[in-house]
């Protein structure tokens, strides 16, 4: 994350000049205030923690400790976390949560982008309107179009009890990923394509040479949020995919996963854990990206 | 330039772009439009998929609003989300934003910390709190009665199972803080100044100088909430599952709403009547409602002040 923190806060007057007892009374209230903040700050740093660290205890739990209302293991049981990993099926939703989040996010990329472009820089009779149906693709709930897709997906094509349903459409432009990119390549300034355009470049290698360079943060963003709405998405291997469990996601099996361990919480939080530790550390390697693409939804424009 | 020429750049420029959009032209159609539509048609059909569709004129409509048992309770559950998450996720999200603002000290592992339950993935999320919170064996009902405070049976009692949905969204609050420290740090820091030299109090300065600053963001954070709540799913129906111990595979019965149809939400029900009842017509009623409320706030939120979301036109 970029640290922003810096300066632009309404600073403390920091008057050197002011008189010994106005001094000190202002430098106590900013000492006081600083405790308060931090006070404040590390009570919420709790609430968002503690529940980590609880389902990781619990993961670590024999069986029988997991049922009773211990906080902290009596032994640590790490054989919990081999043990989900034998269970028949885990690897394979890896398997498929990869695929579905891989490949789905290099088609969104590889067909949102020049449509970004389009929308950002050229202009064009219908441009705006594209733009309010893109929005409203953006928040369209998926269930509205469910009963119809589902009919075409499984009745037409016979491809239900696969992934693909989720993947091909990804292939033709996702609209949040289109507007996430429009915005950003707003940013760019026009000039940049002009000279290039002067110099011969057709509107293909102004993309490709000049605009995507300059959009990797944007494109990161994008590709980002992408492979963790496929990672985390339940509807949709629900509907496509809950038919056969060679299709499963992570996100769908551990629900079943939890139904095969009924009481065994200590594994089901094992699974739980391991469903969500490649989101976090994935997180850590690109928070950058991440920070900046949540923000540009919201303020930029 | 001669007019042919021109008209000749015209029709290319023309094409250039179609070629450039044509992925999406595809999506829209394929994927957008077509649907649309056919949900439509199927809403005032009889289809349960095996049967070819008879016209059913509006009797899916009035199904849905007077027999459909799940309907209402499903729409006052939205309202309560609306009228309560919303709210207090806005109104945290701001907290904790203008918190983060203040922290001097380790100002990154806090913000890192703050955030990271967002990434949460929601089933593993809600399967981690309905541990959490169930009664028998989750530490907090434990900890609450070691402090001598009554303890819920949060997702196991129809009055708690919003309030705990409500706290895995507090939880998961880190959306909402970004987009409020970036709109804070954006407050012009004179105006702060000025308000002090006038001998203002932090509320005041809160009041008069924050507030109306960042006022397009609440008003943005706000909408999208409710647009959000339209597609409240994953949530309400794991933990519904989870605690009413019937989960797993397809084609399992499982009392929808569990507790009392307290977690039942309107996308639910498109599952429940379609592909549960094989009703696909009254399936496609609840889809319809779905979309009018959506789309209703979607205006909003791009006509209000020339576009919140910002469409730069």
């Amino acid at each position: 994350m970029t640290d922003t923190s810096a300066g632009r806060v309404p600073a403390r007057p920091t008057r050197a000049a002011a008189p010994g007892r106005a001094a000190r009374r202002a430098r106590r209230t900013a000492l006081l205030e600083w405790i308060a903040v931090h006070a404040l700050g590390v009570a919420a740093a709790l609430f968002f923690v503690l529940p980590f660290v609880f389902v990781v205890l619990t993961s670590l739990m024999t069986d029988q400790q997991a049922l009773t209302r211990d906080l902290v293991p009596s032994t640590w049981q790490w054989s919990n976390y081999r043990a989900v990993f034998d269970t028949p099926g885990f690897l394979t939703w890896w398997r498929n949560t990869l695929l579905y989040a891989g490949l789905g996010t290099v088609l969104t990329v590889v067909s949102s982008v020049p449509v970004a472009y389009a929308l950002a820089k050229f202009r064009f009779r219908g441009r705006h309107l594209s733009l309010m149906l893109v929005i409203s693709m953006m928040m369209l709930p998926p269930q509205v179009i469910i009963i119809p897709m589902y009919l075409f997906w499984a009745k037409e094509l016979g491809l239900s009890g696969t992934l693909w349903p989720l993947i091909v459409p990804m292939a033709f432009g996702d609209a949040f990923s289109i507007f996430l990119l429009r915005q950003f390549l707003m940013t760019i300034p026009d000039e940049y394509l002009d000279a290039a355009r002067v110099d011969g470049c057709g509107e293909l290698r102004v993309l490709l040479r000049i605009v995507l360079p300059m959009a990797r943060p944007g494109i990161a963003a994008v590709a980002l949020f992408q492979f963790f709405y496929a990672w985390n998405d339940y509807f949709g291997p629900q509907i496509y995919a809950s038919e056969n469990p060679g299709a499963w996601t992570l996100s769908y099996g551990l629900e079943s996963f939890k139904g095969a361990h009924h009481t065994d919480w200590n594994l089901t939080m094992a699974a739980t854990v391991l469903v969500m530790a490649p989101v976090i550390v994935v997180f850590f390697f690109a928070q950058r990206a991440f920070v900046e693409g949540v923000t540009l939804t919201g303020v930029k424009g | 330039m001669s007019t042919n020429t021109l008209r000749a750049k015209r029709r290319r420029s023309g094409l250039r772009t179609m070629a450039f959009l044509s992925p999406w032209l595809i999506g829209f159609s394929v994927f957008f439009a077509y649907p649309l539509l056919s949900t439509v048609y199927f809403s005032l059909m009889k289809y349960d998929g095996f049967k070819p569709p008879v016209w059913n004129s509006f009797a899916n409509w009035s199904y849905v609003f007077d027999a459909y048992p799940l309907f209402w309770p499903a729409l006052w559950n939205t309202l309560w989300l609306v009228l309560v998450m919303v709210a207090c996720r806005v109104v945290f999200g701001l907290g904790i934003g203008l918190l983060i603002t203040r922290i001097k000290t380790a100002t990154g592992v806090f913000r890192t910390l703050f955030y990271l339950p967002y990434l949460a993935p929601p089933v593993a999320a809600t399967m981690a709190f309905a541990f959490l919170l169930n009664p028998g064996t989750g530490p907090v009902d434990s900890l609450l009665e070691r402090a001598g405070l009554p303890a819920p049976g949060w997702f196991d009692d129809p009055s708690w199972s919003k309030p705990a949905l409500t706290m895995l969204a507090l939880w998961g609050v880190g959306d909402l803080m970004v987009i409020f420290m970036a709109a804070l740090l954006d407050v012009p820091r004179e105006q702060y100044e000025a308000a002090e030299l006038d001998g203002s109090s932090a509320w005041q300065r809160f009041r008069y100088v924050t507030l109306p600053n960042i006022s397009p963001i609440v008003v943005f954070a706000v909408v999208t909430g409710v647009i959000q709540t339209m597609q409240y799913y994953t949530q309400p129906l794991v933990a519904g599952k989870v605690a009413s111990g019937v989960i797993g595979g397809s084609g399992q019965q499982f009392e929808p709403g569990y507790p009392d149809k307290s977690t039942l939400t309107l996308p639910q029900l498109v599952y429940n009547l379609g592909f549960q009842r094989f009703d696909y017509g009254s399936a496609c009623v609840i889809a319809l409602v779905l979309f009018a409320l959506a789309m209703a706030f979607t205006a909003l939120l791009m006509r209000r002040r020339g576009g919140l979301i910002g469409t730069g036109e």
